[in-house]
């Protein structure tokens, strides 16, 4: 009857998607008097037993170096003789795109229900109903989930990491791993900055900052609040900033504590992707800017005047030189 | 070579998202419907131009949906296509759905399915994976880019902060996002012979579906924008530091 977490881990580390996904299984744990454990598989550097400080007591792991680079085919097999041999009931993983690409694999294989994305703990005060973000975070639906086992994938940054105290026991899990049917060729990745759908914070310049050359002042702002950099579509579209920085409809949906749009008009399209941020900053020349409705403090004026001060502002805040 | 896309009817990104009987079901009077944008720039144009080069690929398009979504279907087959497949049954659980296409899968013998990423509406980017999995193939997320030589596919898909470039041998399930391809505006000679493609409609398989409904909320409205002035910027630092306590 225990809850399972999945813990996503990458270049060695957990990532902290997965912290919030191990407080919020063991939230669900605690709230159903049962245990909260969790599976790992691949290696990672840092000390597994500490992640019991997240609430789990037991953290099953495949230390095999070949699992470090997910399948989810093969990775779906692995959990899924996991769950048939720990008795879980309740199966969490982060709706990252790990998560996106194992849990529904793991749904169809053992016809267990899954709430995708889902926003808060589920309420078990009748059956068992999770609330998840709908129509592009325009609304929310209440789902309810009737077979015996149960999935859920909690969006990024909406369940709080909570932190105790506590050991986890990590055992060894051994298993027969298939080849991988899919051969990656290739990987590229940006290094060293904050990544977006896991950013606090995100500072992001569309099509009012006129050209690629003026994204000094939002790499240097975002750098100061230790945020990811974003853009809207029409700047990735014109190639002055990377597609994996597009946030919007068409792009990478993001949940930030923050979202600083600057130059952004806030096309309803672009909305659906940063709705969902818990607090809004609008920096925009036009008073009329949609993205005013949508904001929480706005600033009605020239960015390329108004962001230099905001530097010197958070600069002076944070005792930089 | 056959190519199964799956298309799904969404509300137009614009519509206004409210809900009705007792907040049980979405608002759909004055809605404008649209294709799924993910299914239809990227998955459906993407299988289009596999078939422009290669003459001998058969593309079939489904939806799992009531006789309302004709319409749409009509719309997407005259984009490209060479036949359509509605199976009849209205259903929000991604299982469900997912079983629902994996069963017409299996029957037609399709070397390669594509979905969109996600749906606009319930967001789940589920159905993919779960076809992938009722099959037994190979699921490759977030496409970017698509090419077949032979029976091997490269795919390059969106991982966090970067890209990676797959492959795989077909059959496969495929996801479809930005830069797969762009989208197109259907033309008269589409539009009039859509008209005649074959439109099948056959009865869903037996499956029960393991997720439900049980209600709609919209989020609490925002309180207004606080406005700082421009001539005071420091002003939003001291109101994100003391106030939001975000920075």
């Amino acid at each position: 009857m225990s809850v399972l977490v999945f813990i996503d881990h990458s270049d060695g580390h957990v990532k902290k998607a997965s912290l919030e996904a191990l407080s919020y299984g063991a939230a669900i744990a605690a709230k159903s008097g049962t245990k909260a454990e969790a599976i790992l598989l691949g290696t990672v550097t840092e000390d597994l037993s500490a992640l019991g400080k997240y609430g789990v007591k037991k953290i099953y792991q495949v230390k095999n170096e070949s699992l470090n680079k997910l399948d989810a085919q093969v990775y779906t097999k692995i959990i899924a003789e996991a769950i048939s041999s720990t008795g879980a009931k309740i199966i969490v993983f982060s709706h990252n795109l790990s998560g996106k690409a194992i849990a529904p694999r793991l749904s169809a294989k053992l016809k267990a229900g899954l709430v995708a994305g889902a926003v808060a703990l589920p309420d078990t005060g009748n059956g068992f109903v999770v609330k998840k973000n709908v129509f592009s975070g325009k609304a929310f639906a209440n789902i309810s989930i009737s077979s015996d086992i149960k999935i859920i994938s909690i969006n990024p940054n909406s369940y709080s990491i909570v932190t105790g105290e506590g050991s986890a026991e990590v055992a060894d899990l051994p298993v027969n791993i298939e080849p991988y049917k899919v051969k990656t060729v290739s990987a590229s990745k940006a290094s060293g900055e904050v990544l977006l759908t896991e950013a606090e914070i995100v500072v992001s310049g569309g099509r009012g900052l006129k050209g690629p050359e003026n994204w000094g002042m939002v790499e240097e702002l975002a750098k100061l609040l230790h945020a990811a950099t974003a853009c809207s579509r029409p700047v990735a579209d014109a190639h002055w900033r990377p597609h994996n920085e597009h946030v919007g409809q068409t792009g990478i949906a993001i949940a930030p504590n923050l979202y600083i749009a600057i130059g952004i008009s806030g096309a309803i399209q672009h909305l659906a992707g940063v709705n969902r941020s818990k607090v809004i900053v609008v920096i925009n020349k036009d008073p009329e800017a949609p993205f005013f409705k949508a904001a929480d403090y706005g600033i009605v004026g020239d960015a390329f005047e108004v962001v230099p001060k905001i530097i010197e502002a958070v600069k002076k805040l944070k005792g930089v030189a | 070579m056959k190519i199964l896309v799956c298309i799904s009817k969404t509300p137009d990104t614009t519509a206004k998202i409210a809900f009705t009987d007792n907040n049980k079901k979405f608002a759909a009077d004055g809605v404008q419907w649209i294709i799924n944008p993910y299914d239809e720039w990227y998955a459906l144009v993407r299988a289009i131009e596999l078939k422009e080069k290669d003459a001998s690929v058969v593309l079939h398009l489904i939806t799992v949906a009531g006789a309302d979504s004709d319409p749409i279907i009509r719309k997407a087959l005259a984009l490209g296509g060479d036949e359509a497949i509605r199976v009849n049954a209205d259903s929000h659980d991604s299982f469900y759905i997912a079983a629902q296409i994996a069963a017409v899968a299996k029957q037609g013998g399709y070397d390669l399915v594509f979905t969109g990423k996600e749906t606009i509406d319930y967001n789940g980017s589920s159905v993919g994976g779960m076809v992938a999995e009722l099959l037994d193939l190979p699921y490759i997320s977030l496409a970017t880019k698509f090419e077949l030589s032979g029976t091997t596919a490269t795919v390059t898909r969106e991982t966090e902060g970067g890209e990676e470039t797959d492959e795989a041998m077909l059959p496969i399930v495929v996801s479809c996002q930005k830069g797969m391809a762009e989208q197109r505006i259907p033309n008269m000679k589409g539009i009039m012979s859509a008209r005649t493609k074959p439109l099948k409609v056959v009865e869903p398989a037996a499956v029960d579906p393991l997720t439900t409904i049980v209600s709609f909320e919209l989020p609490p409205a925002k309180a207004g924008v606080k406005l700082v002035s421009a001539d005071d910027p420091a002003e939003l630092i001291r109101l994100l530091h003391e106030e939001a306590k975000l920075i």
